[in-house]
C-alpha cells in the first residue's frame, strides 16, 4: 500500500520528467551557455576562453550595432501599432458580426500560416515592386510618379512584420472579445451610454495625430503630412464609431486580449530579420540580421552571443514595464 | 463636418441614428473582407506565380502561363532532398514533441504538485523568447561541446531544437483541451471497475485526441516552415525554408512555388476533414476553440502568467 501511495505521489513527476529535462537541457541550459559564451575569446580555430575581462565585448557590441537596436525597436512597435489597428476592427468584426461565419473567418485569419513565412513574404516583394502588380499598373496610368518606391525601404520592412504577426494580434483580442458577455454592452447602453462625439473627436484627433506621426517618424516620411492624415481618420473614426459603451465597456475587458497580442506580435518583431533581408536593404537591417551574419558568416561566437543576450533582456525588461503599465494582475484577474 | 452631423442629429434623431447603424454595420463588414483579403494576398500571389514561366532565374516578374513547373514540381536540382528533409524533421519532431508535450499536459492539468508554477513558467519562456535567440543559444551549446555528433551541426541537431520548441506549442493545446474535460466520466469507468490504465485507454485518451491531433498538426506545420531556429542548427544540412532562403538572391525556382501551393492544400484540406469529421462525432459547444487552439490562440492563457504563476 506504501508503495502505491508513493507512485501516485510521483506520477506527475513521471510525466513531466521527460518533456521538462528535454526543455531544461534544450532551452534552459544554452541560455546560460550563451551567457558564457559572451564573455569567451579566441576564435573556433585556436579555440575559446572564458574570462570576465572580456566584458568589452558588450561596450563594444552596443557601441557598434546601435543604430540596429534602436531600428529594431522603431521597426518592431511600428508594426505591432499597425497590427493593433488592423487587427481589433477585425477581430471585433468576427466576434460580435462574425454569426454563423465565425468559424469560417477565423479559419482565413490563421490560414496564410499554412504557408511559408518565407514565400508569403517572398511574395510581398512580387506585390510591391516597383513595376510589379500594385504599382506597374498606377505608374503606368499616372497615378503615381515612376520613380516612387515601397520596396527597399523602412515602410517595406514595416508592413512585412506587420503582415506576417497579424494573426499573434487578432486572435488573442478575439478571443477576449468572444468571452466578453454582450449584456453589459446592453446594460451600459440602458444606462444612456450613448454615442460620444465631443470625446470621441477629441480623442480620435490626438491618438490618429499621434500614431500617425510616430509611424511617419518610423518610416522616415513626412511627419506633418502623416499626422494630419491620422489626425483626419482619427477625427472620423471617433466621430462614428467610438461609443461610451465601447470605451467604457468593450475596449477595457478586451485589454488582457490587446496585452497578449501585443506581445505576441512585438517579441517576434524586434528579433526578425527575415523581412529586413528579403524587402529592406543594408539601411534596414535590423539587430537580427547582425546576430545571424556574425555566427553563421563570421563564427564571431562572442559578440553575437552579447548581442542576443542584450536582446533578449532588453525584451524581458520591455516586457516587465509594459505588464505594470497595464497592470496586467488586475486585469488577468478579471477575467 | 460633425457641427452639420450634430444638427442632423437634433432635427431628425431616428434617421441619423439609423443612418450611423446602416453605416457603423456595413463598414465594418466591408473592413472585414478587405482585411481577409489583405491576409489571403500573398498566399494567391504565391499560387498564380507558380503558374509563371520567367524566362530566367527570377520568378518576380508575370511573364506567361505555364503548367511547366506544376508536371514537374522536382525539376530542380536538390529540391527533392530538400523537402524530404524538411518532411522528415517534421514528422520525427512532432512524435516526440507531441508526446512529451501531451504528458507534461496531464501532470499540470491533474495533479496539484510542487513546483508546478515554475513549470507553466518553463512551458511559457520558450514561446515568449524570440526564434533568433533560441536558435542561437541552441549554436552556442553546440559549439562548446564541439565534437559530434553535435558539432558540427547537422540533422541531429535540428530534430533536438525543432522538438524543443515545439513542446511548449503542444503543451498549451492539449491543456486547452483538458480543462474543458468531464472528470465524472472517469469517475463513471472506474466504478464499473475498469483500473486507471484501462479508464486512460478507453474514456480518457479519446476524448483528449482531438486536442492531440490539432496539437500534432501545429507541430507539424511550426517544424516544416520553421527557417529561423533551423539556420542556426542546420549546418551543411539543408531544408526547404532554407533552400528558399539560399535561392532568395538568385531568384526562387517557380517549382518553390508549386510546393508551397501544394503544402497549403494539403493543410487546408486536412483541417476542413478533421473540423467536418470532428463536428460530425461531437458537436461542442464551441467550436471555434479547437479551430483556435489548433494554432495562434493557443499560446493566449499562458500570456497571461499571473493566475498561474
Amino acid at each position: 500500500m506504501g508503495a502505491r501511495r508513493w507512485l501516485i505521489r510521483l506520477t506527475p513527476y513521471l510525466l513531466l520528467a521527460p518533456g521538462v529535462l528535454w526543455l531544461l537541457v534544450f532551452y534552459v541550459y544554452p541560455s546560460i551557455q550563451m551567457f558564457i559564451s559572451s564573455f569567451w575569446s579566441g576564435t573556433l580555430e585556436t579555440g575559446f576562453t572564458f574570462s570576465f575581462d572580456n566584458w568589452r565585448t558588450y561596450a563594444d557590441a552596443l557601441d557598434r550595432y546601435e543604430p540596429q537596436f534602436v531600428r529594431s525597436l522603431v521597426y518592431g512597435g511600428a508594426a505591432t501599432i499597425i497590427c493593433f489597428l488592423i487587427a481589433y476592427p477585425l477581430a471585433y468584426a468576427i466576434a460580435f458580426r462574425g454569426g454563423r461565419y465565425k468559424n469560417v473567418l477565423l479559419f482565413l485569419v490563421i490560414a496564410p500560416f499554412f504557408t511559408s513565412f518565407l514565400l508569403r513574404t517572398q511574395s510581398w516583394k512580387i506585390i510591391l515592386g516597383d513595376d510589379g502588380i500594385l504599382f506597374g499598373p498606377l505608374k503606368d496610368a499616372g497615378f503615381l510618379p515612376p520613380e516612387f518606391r515601397v520596396l527597399a525601404t523602412p515602410a517595406a520592412v514595416i508592413a512585412g512584420i506587420a503582415y506576417n504577426f497579424l494573426p499573434f494580434m487578432t486572435l488573442p483580442i478575439y478571443v477576449s472579445l468572444e468571452k466578453l458577455d454582450i449584456r453589459l454592452v446592453e446594460a451600459a447602453r440602458d444606462l444612456y451610454a450613448g454615442p460620444w462625439r465631443p470625446g470621441g473627436i477629441v480623442a480620435g484627433i490626438v491618438v490618429g495625430a499621434l500614431v500617425g506621426a510616430g509611424l511617419a517618424a518610423a518610416m522616415s516620411y513626412d511627419v506633418v503630412v502623416m499626422a494630419a492624415i491620422g489626425l483626419v481618420v482619427g477625427l472620423v473614426i471617433g466621430a462614428f464609431f467610438v461609443s461610451e459603451s465601447f470605451l467604457r465597456v468593450v475596449l477595457p475587458l478586451s485589454l488582457p486580449g490587446v496585452f497578449a497580442g501585443s506581445l505576441l506580435t512585438f517579441i517576434p518583431a524586434m528579433g526578425d530579420f527575415v523581412n529586413a533581408q528579403i524587402l529592406g536593404t543594408s539601411e534596414t537591417r535590423m539587430i537580427g540580421n547582425v546576430i545571424q551574419s556574425r555566427f553563421l558568416q563570421n563564427n564571431d561566437y562572442p559578440t553575437a552571443a552579447a548581442l542576443s543576450f542584450i536582446l533578449m533582456a532588453a525584451i524581458l525588461a520591455m516586457v516587465a514595464v509594459y505588464a505594470k503599465i497595464l497592470g496586467t494582475e488586475e486585469l488577468t484577474s478579471a477575467r | 463636418m460633425s457641427g452639420s452631423a450634430s444638427v442632423a442629429l437634433s432635427e431628425r434623431p431616428s434617421a441619423a441614428v439609423r443612418a450611423g447603424r446602416f453605416l457603423h454595420r456595413h463598414l465594418i463588414s466591408v473592413y472585414t473582407a478587405f482585411a481577409i483579403l489583405y491576409l489571403m494576398l500573398p498566399v494567391a500571389v504565391m499560387a498564380l506565380f507558380s503558374f509563371n514561366d520567367p524566362p530566367g532565374k527570377s520568378n518576380v516578374i508575370w511573364h506567361s502561363f505555364s503548367l511547366k513547373a506544376w508536371l514537374d514540381p522536382f525539376g530542380v536540382p536538390q529540391l527533392f532532398d530538400v523537402v524530404q528533409t524538411s518532411v522528415a524533421v517534421a514528422f520525427l519532431s512532432t512524435i516526440v514533441a507531441t508526446a512529451l508535450g501531451t504528458l507534461i499536459a496531464l501532470a499540470l492539468v491533474r495533479y496539484g504538485f510542487r513546483g508546478s508554477a515554475l513549470t507553466n513558467m518553463l512551458i511559457f519562456l520558450p514561446m515568449a523568447t524570440p526564434e533568433i535567440v533560441l536558435g542561437a543559444s541552441l549554436l552556442t551549446l553546440f559549439v562548446a561541446i564541439g565534437q559530434p555528433p553535435f558539432f558540427p551541426t547537422n540533422f541531429l541537431t535540428i530534430l533536438i531544437a525543432h522538438i524543443m520548441f515545439n513542446i511548449s506549442y503542444v503543451v498549451v493545446t492539449v491543456r486547452a483541451r483538458l480543462y474543458g474535460f468531464d472528470r465524472h466520466l472517469e469517475e463513471a469507468a472506474m466504478d464499473l471497475g475498469a483500473n486507471e490504465l484501462t479508464t486512460f485507454w478507453k474514456v480518457t485518451f479519446p476524448i483528449i485526441l482531438p486536442g492531440i491531433l490539432a496539437a500534432a498538426l501545429l507541430a507539424f506545420s511550426l517544424s516544416i516552415d520553421d527557417y529561423v531556429i533551423t539556420s542556426f542548427t542546420a549546418g551543411r544540412t539543408s531544408t526547404f525554408p532554407i533552400f528558399i532562403w539560399g535561392s532568395a538572391r538568385i531568384g526562387v525556382p517557380v517549382q518553390v512555388n508549386v510546393i508551397g501551393t501544394a503544402f497549403f492544400l494539403i493543410a487546408v484540406g486536412f483541417v476542413a476533414l478533421t473540423t467536418i469529421l470532428q463536428g460530425r462525432a461531437n458537436r461542442p459547444p464551441k467550436p471555434e476553440k479547437s479551430l483556435g487552439a489548433r494554432t495562434v490562440a493557443a499560446p493566449e492563457p499562458t500570456l497571461a502568467p499571473a493566475p498561474e504563476a
